[in-house]
């Protein structure tokens, strides 16, 4: 009987949404509009084409000095690892029997370096850091892999412009892959 | 172990040896030692045991139950020679659990950037992007919807590794796997209370943790069978799995039902985030990697006897364990004791539900020969759990996630169980 009474509400509510404007009405009521300010507040999700990437802009300089106070005590100095993930190097060891993963031998975004960088470093205070000294990290770990110059400025143009050198090489998930 | 100890023993002595013995049996052989010491027989027939002599704790010692101290044994598998702990995992002790559900202190955890403290009062979940009307929920709003409870396991991506060195016990090796009722809200209510454009292929969850953990899902998925879960087996989630609100993606790898939840983002397409690029994708020998590799494939393994446990007689034994599949029920599980030469059909025990801990059984005479035992599990698909030799063969060791290798013990003459591979 509640599983009727509830159906019949549900459906009853249903009716009204699809009667009336579909834009403003919900089914339910519940909860309560998101502002755009509200939004653009928590989505920090950057598109692998730049897209939401913020203003800004850092050169590789500036992020030697902010990766050497924020970041090399997890990660290196030249980015070769420690307590936190290796960094640099490891091009043309992915497809051998060491593989060894970095940013420039296996990440396949640039995009994705500045989003992570932005969302979750340094572990000990994340989102501390800000777009400009983000900008310059991520530049900074680029140039570690030899990925741009030494005198490169990143900005949401140049950041999304770069192509990484694995970024063809993901595939679709081919499972099952054992048959019998 | 002699008869040396008086049987006038001060109790606290006793009492210590008692308890040792306890977290022995808690920790130790699938038949228990035999010989008990002249001052374990105090309580044995025909004397009348201590604990009936005097009244028990009273009502109200333990606000929160706490398992027996003779249990203190079962814990979270933790390993104590991790490079660090804030991004890190703990496992199940399965080979000391029944049944198939996970008690809320021992499921498996795996956080990204530890685990946060979050006054439910001031968490949001935020829905926007490819939806009619974006929304913020508070908890009290998400508890207001129509809400569902299901019973489904959750299965880390990388458990265990392919590359040696492999575990000594059934925690060891696949103790990343966990099962629980789950009390929540269908994620496909929620998403049509937005409204979904027509482009809405992908959603987007991030987690309010130090990590930001975020991961793409796929629209299907969503409205399939997702959920968003804010308590586990009948109580509120604990903050290790993900309070006060976490994402439930049956089936799929673990780190995609993300915890703590606060945003989803409907897309038209992925965000390719770190996640999902750079670590949780399957690296083959030709250097390309899968990604977007969201099933867990059926496996199963014997919990008893299994690594680190111990026969004390031939004679009868339960081979006992659990199955699962990310891809529905479990149909049949086989187990063989001859080393593969060949295999019986194991007994299921009720409920075999979809996406689920199955737990099944065989009852077995050991003739005190050295033997070799393993289970493998067909699920409803027809698809069979494969042997690692069959995995390495297509993936090699680098593939790191989504090993669900048949996994077989070795018992030898002496009873001592051990990994058969390692």
């Amino acid at each position: 009987m509640r599983l009727r009474e509830t159906c019949g509400i549900a459906f009853a509510i249903l009716l009204c949404a699809c009667a009336s404007d579909a834009q403003a009405q919900s089914p339910y009521g519940i909860g309560r509009p998101a502002t755009p300010a509200e939004i653009a507040g928590w989505n920090l999700d950057i598109g692998r084409d730049g897209g939401n990437l913020p203003p800004g802009r850092g050169s590789v300089a500036d992020g030697r000095d902010v990766y050497a106070q924020q970041c090399a005590s997890c990660h290196g100095e030249k980015g070769e690892g420690g307590l936190g993930d290796r960094l640099a190097g490891g091009q043309g060891t992915i497809g051998t029997a060491k593989p060894i993963r970095t940013v420039g031998s296996f990440w396949p975004y640039a995009t994705t370096l500045f989003d992570y960088i932005r969302s979750a470093m340094p572990q000990n205070a994340p989102q501390s850091l800000s777009d400009d000294d983000v900008y310059a990290v991520s530049a900074y770990v680029l140039r570690l892999n030899g990925l741009v110059g030494e005198n490169a400025i990143l900005d949401a143009k140049s950041l999304a412009a770069i192509k990484m050198p694995n970024r063809d090489s993901f595939v679709g998930d081919a499972r099952p892959d054992v048959k019998r | 172990m002699s008869s040396t100890i008086n049987p006038d023993d001060d109790p606290v002595t006793t009492t210590r040896r008692r308890f040792l013995k306890g977290g022995t049996v808690a920790l130790g052989g699938a038949v228990l030692g035999a010989g008990a010491s002249a001052a374990e027989t105090d309580n044995l027939p025909p004397n009348t045991p201590e604990w009936m002599k005097m009244p028990g704790e009273p009502m109200g010692s333990q606000p929160y139950g706490a398992p027996s101290p003779f249990e203190k044994g079962v814990v979270k598998n933790i390993s104590k020679t991790l490079k660090q702990y804030i991004s890190a995992s703990g496992r199940t002790p399965l080979q000391e659990l029944d049944g198939i559900i996970t008690p809320n202190g021992l499921f498996y955890e795996r956080h990204h950037g530890g685990v946060p403290s979050i006054d439910p009062a001031q968490h949001r979940l935020m829905l926007h992007g490819l939806v009619d009307r974006p929304l913020i929920f508070t908890m009290d709003d998400l508890r207001r919807f129509s809400s569902e409870s299901r019973i489904h396991f959750l299965e880390c991506s990388g458990n265990p590794s392919y590359s040696k060195p492999y575990g000594k016990t059934a925690s060891d090796l696949v103790g990343l796997v966990s099962c629980a009722e789950w009390t929540g809200v269908s994620l496909k209510l929620v998403l049509q209370e937005a409204g979904l454009k027509p482009e809405a292929k992908w959603v987007i969850a991030e987690g309010a943790d130090a990590a930001a953990l975020t991961r793409s899902i796929p629209i299907e998925k969503c409205l399939e069978d997702a959920m968003l879960v804010y308590s586990q087996n009948g109580e509120r989630l604990r903050p290790q799995q993900g309070y006060p609100l976490r994402l439930f993606l049956p089936g799929f790898e673990g780190n995609m039902s993300v915890k703590w939840l606060r945003r989803l983002h409907v897309t038209a397409e992925p965000v390719y985030s770190r996640e999902e690029t750079s670590k949780y994708t399957d690296l083959l020998p030709d250097g390309t990697a899968r990604e977007f590799s969201f099933y867990m494939e059926a496996k199963s393994i014997i919990t008893r006897p299994s690594g680190g446990q111990h026969l004390d007689a031939p004679g009868f034994h339960e081979i006992s364990g659990i199955a699962w599949s990310g891809h529905g029920k479990i149909a049949r599980v086989e187990v063989s004791v001859d080393d593969g030469k060949s295999w019986q059909e194991a007994r299921l025990q009720d409920p075999v539900l979809t996406r689920a801990l199955t737990r099944f059984r065989l009852p077995w005479r050991w003739d005190g020969k050295p033997a070799v035992i393993q289970s493998r599990a067909i699920d409803e698909t027809g698809y069979v759990q494969p042997t690692l030799t069959e995995l390495l063969a297509v993936r090699g060791e680098n593939f790191f996630y989504h090993n669900n290798a048949i996994w077989p013990w070795r018992v030898a003459a002496d009873g001592e169980v051990t990994n058969a591979l390692a």
